[in-house]
C-alpha cells in the first residue's frame, strides 16, 4: 500500500515538475518574443551592440570548425556513395547524392550541432554564472529586463548566423564531394558541378535553410532556460551546460524529423 | 507626522517549508538611516530582496512611496526601481564589463545623456568611492573591498532616493570601512537619501544609524535609536551589543543526541 502511494507520489511529483518546467519555458519564450517583436515598437530598442558582439562570437568564430567538419563529411559521403555506385558504373551520381544529402540534411544538422556545442553551452554557462553571482538580480533591481538584456541578443544572433553558417556548410560539403570526385573518381571539375547543379532544386536549399530557423530558436531557448534555472554554485553551472547541450541536440533531431516529414509530405 | 517612504506590513515568507520571515513590520521615513542587525541567517538579505521586489512574499505588503511593490508588474515597478540603489552582499558586479561600464550601465539605459556626460558622471561616482582611475579594470582584477566600493558606485549612479546596502563593510580593512561609513553619511546629508544598511559592525551602527532594527529568527524583535539599544537590558539585545557568545551546550545528553541525529 505504502509502496503504491510512493509510486503515485513519484508520478505526481514528476508530472508537476514537468509542467512547471514547461510553464517556465513558455514564459521565457513569450518574454523573448515580446522583446524581439513588440517592444521595439514601444521605443525599447534591441541592444544592437551586444547583438553584433554575439554574432561574432556565435557566427563568425564558428566558421573554421564548420568548414573543416563539413568538408570532411562531404568527403566521407562521397566515398561511401562512390563505393556503392562504382559497381554500377554510375560514379557520376555521387554528385547528386552528396549535393542533396548535404543541402537538405547534413549541412543544417551538422551546423546546428556544432553551434549547440560551441554556443548553446556558452549561453547556458554565461547566464548560469551570472545567476550564481547575483548579476541577474542586479539587472532586475536596476529595472533592466534580463531577457531583453541577455536572451534577445543571442537569439537574434543565432537567427541570423545559423542560416549563414549553414550556407557555408552546404558549399564546403559539396566542395568535399568534388575533391574526392576529381582526385579519385576521375570526374572532371566542371562535370561534377554541372551534375550537382542539375540535381539540386531550389527547394532543397530552402527547406534546409528553413529548418535552421527552428534550430536557432531551440539553441537559444534551451541554452538560456538552462542558464536561468541554475541553482547553487559552479556545480549547478556545469550541470546546466551539459543539460543544455544534450536536450538541444535531442530537440534539434526531433525538430528535424518533424520538418522533414512536413516537407516530404507536403512540398 | 511624515508618511513613511517604505512601509512593510506583516511580511511572511517561506523557502520551501521553512519560514524565513515571520511577520515583519517596519516603517522607514524619508531621509533617515536605518541599520538592520541580526545574526547570520536570520533573514536580513532575504528582507532586502523582498523590498526591492526580487522575491515574492507569501503574505504581506511592501509599500514604497505608497505603492505596493509586490502587486506591481515589471513595467509599473520601473519608476520605483530607477530611484532605488542596491548594494548586494556579493557585490554582483557584471563580470563581463569593465568597472566603468558597470557604473555607466544604468545611466546609458535609463537616461538620454550624451556619452561624454555619462563618462564624466561615471568618473565622479568612482571618485566618490575612492576608485578613480579604475574605470578600465575588469571586476576580476579588483580586490573584494574594491568590488564592494565599485558596486556602491554603481548603486548610487542614478542618484537614488533610497539606498540599500547589504553588509557594505564586511571584509574591508577598518580604514576603508570607516571611509564607506563616511560616504554613506555624506550621501545622506548631500542628497537626503534614505538609507537601509545591513551590517554587523557595531562601530558603524553607532556612527551612521538614526534607528536600529534588530532581527532574530525572521522577526524584528526591537527597534529604536542606537542609544536605546546601548542602554537596553533585553537579553538578546545586550548579547548582541556586548558581544557575548551563545552559552556552551551544557546538556551532554542532548548534545550527544544531536550528533547522532536522534534529536526529537
Ligand atoms: N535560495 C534559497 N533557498 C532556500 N533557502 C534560502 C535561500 N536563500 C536563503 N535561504 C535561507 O534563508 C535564511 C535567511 O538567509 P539570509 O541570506 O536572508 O540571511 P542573512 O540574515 O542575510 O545572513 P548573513 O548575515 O549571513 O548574510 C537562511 O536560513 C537561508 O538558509
Ligand atoms: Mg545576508
Amino acid at each position: 500500500m505504502s509502496r503504491l502511494i510512493n509510486i503515485l507520489g513519484y508520478i505526481g511529483r514528476s508530472a508537476n515538475s514537468f509542467f512547471s518546467r514547461l510553464t517556465r519555458m513558455t514564459a521565457l519564450g513569450e518574454n523573448a518574443i515580446y522583446w524581439v517583436i513588440v517592444a521595439p515598437f514601444k521605443g525599447k530598442g534591441i541592444r544592437w551592440k551586444s547583438t553584433i558582439h554575439q554574432m561574432v562570437l556565435i557566427g563568425f568564430n564558428s566558421i573554421p570548425i564548420v568548414v573543416v567538419i563539413c568538408f570532411f563529411v562531404g568527403l566521407i559521403l562521397a566515398m561511401q556513395s562512390a563505393y556503392q555506385l562504382e559497381r554500377f558504373g554510375a560514379s557520376i551520381y555521387v554528385a547528386d547524392l552528396v549535393g542533396v544529402a548535404i543541402t537538405r540534411e547534413m549541412g543544417p544538422l551538422l551546423t546546428a550541432i556544432i553551434v549547440t556545442g560551441r554556443s548553446g553551452s556558452a549561453i547556458a554557462a554565461e547566464i548560469g554564472t551570472m545567476k550564481v553571482y547575483e548579476e541577474i538580480d542586479a539587472l532586475q533591481t536596476m529595472g533592466l529586463n534580463p531577457v531583453r538584456f541577455l536572451v534577445v541578443p543571442r537569439l537574434i544572433a543565432l537567427l541570423v548566423m545559423l542560416p549563414c553558417l549553414t550556407l557555408i556548410a552546404d558549399f564546403v560539403g559539396i566542395a568535399g564531394g568534388l575533391t574526392l570526385a576529381t582526385l579519385n573518381l576521375k570526374i572532371s571539375f566542371v562535370r561534377y558541378l554541372t551534375q550537382t547543379a542539375n540535381a539540386l532544386v531550389l527547394k532543397d536549399l530552402i527547406t534546409g535553410l528553413a529548418k535552421t530557423i527552428v534550430f536557432a530558436i531551440i539553441i537559444a531557448q534551451i541554452g538560456s532556460y538552462q542558464g536561468f534555472s541554475v541553482e547553487g554554485g559552479a556545480e549547478g553551472v556545469g550541470k546546466a551546460t551539459t543539460a543544455a547541450v544534450v536536450s538541444s541536440i535531442f530537440l534539434i533531431i526531433v525538430a528535424d524529423l518533424v520538418c522533414t516529414i512536413f516537407f516530404y509530405s507536403t512540398l | 507626522m511624515t508618511q513613511p517612504i517604505i512601509e512593510i506590513i506583516n511580511l511572511v515568507t517561506y523557502y520551501d517549508s521553512r519560514k524565513i520571515l515571520d511577520g515583519i513590520n517596519l516603517q522607514i521615513y524619508p531621509g533617515e538611516t536605518v541599520t538592520i542587525l541580526g545574526r547570520s541567517g536570520c533573514g536580513k538579505s532575504t528582507l532586502l530582496r523582498h523590498i526591492v521586489g526580487l522575491s515574492h512574499p507569501t503574505d504581506g505588503q511592501i509599500l514604497i512611496k505608497g505603492s505596493d511593490i509586490t502587486r506591481l508588474n515589471e513595467e509599473q515597478r520601473l519608476p520605483t526601481l530607477k530611484k532605488i540603489g542596491m548594494l548586494f552582499q556579493s557585490s554582483a558586479l557584471f563580470n563581463s564589463m569593465t568597472v566603468g561600464d558597470n557604473v555607466a550601465l544604468p545611466l546609458r539605459e535609463h537616461t538620454h545623456l550624451e556619452e561624454p556626460t555619462i563618462q564624466i558622471m561615471t568618473r565622479m561616482k568612482l571618485d566618490q568611492v575612492g576608485l578613480s582611475g579604475f574605470e578600465d579594470f575588469m571586476p576580476a582584477q579588483l580586490s573584494g573591498g574594491m568590488k564592494k566600493r565599485a558596486a556602491l558606485a554603481r548603486a548610487i549612479a542614478m542618484d537614488p532616493d533610497i539606498l540599500f546596502c547589504d553588509e557594505p563593510s564586511a571584509g574591508l580593512d577598518p580604514i576603508v570601512a570607516v571611509g564607506i561609513d563616511q560616504l554613506i553619511m555624506k550621501l545622506k546629508k548631500a542628497f537626503k537619501m534614505t538609507i537601509v544598511v545591513v551590517t554587523h559592525e557595531l562601530a558603524s551602527v553607532f556612527q551612521i544609524a538614526d534607528r536600529v532594527a534588530l532581527m532574530d529568527k525572521g522577526k524584528i524583535i526591537a527597534i529604536g535609536t542606537p542609544d536605546d539599544f546601548k542602554n537596553s537590558d533585553n537579553e538578546t539585545i545586550s548579547q548582541f551589543f556586548n558581544r557575548i557568545p551563545d552559552p556552551e551546550n551544557i546538556d551532554k545528553q542532548e548534545y550527544l543526541n544531536s550528533l547522532i541525529g536522534n534529536s526529537k
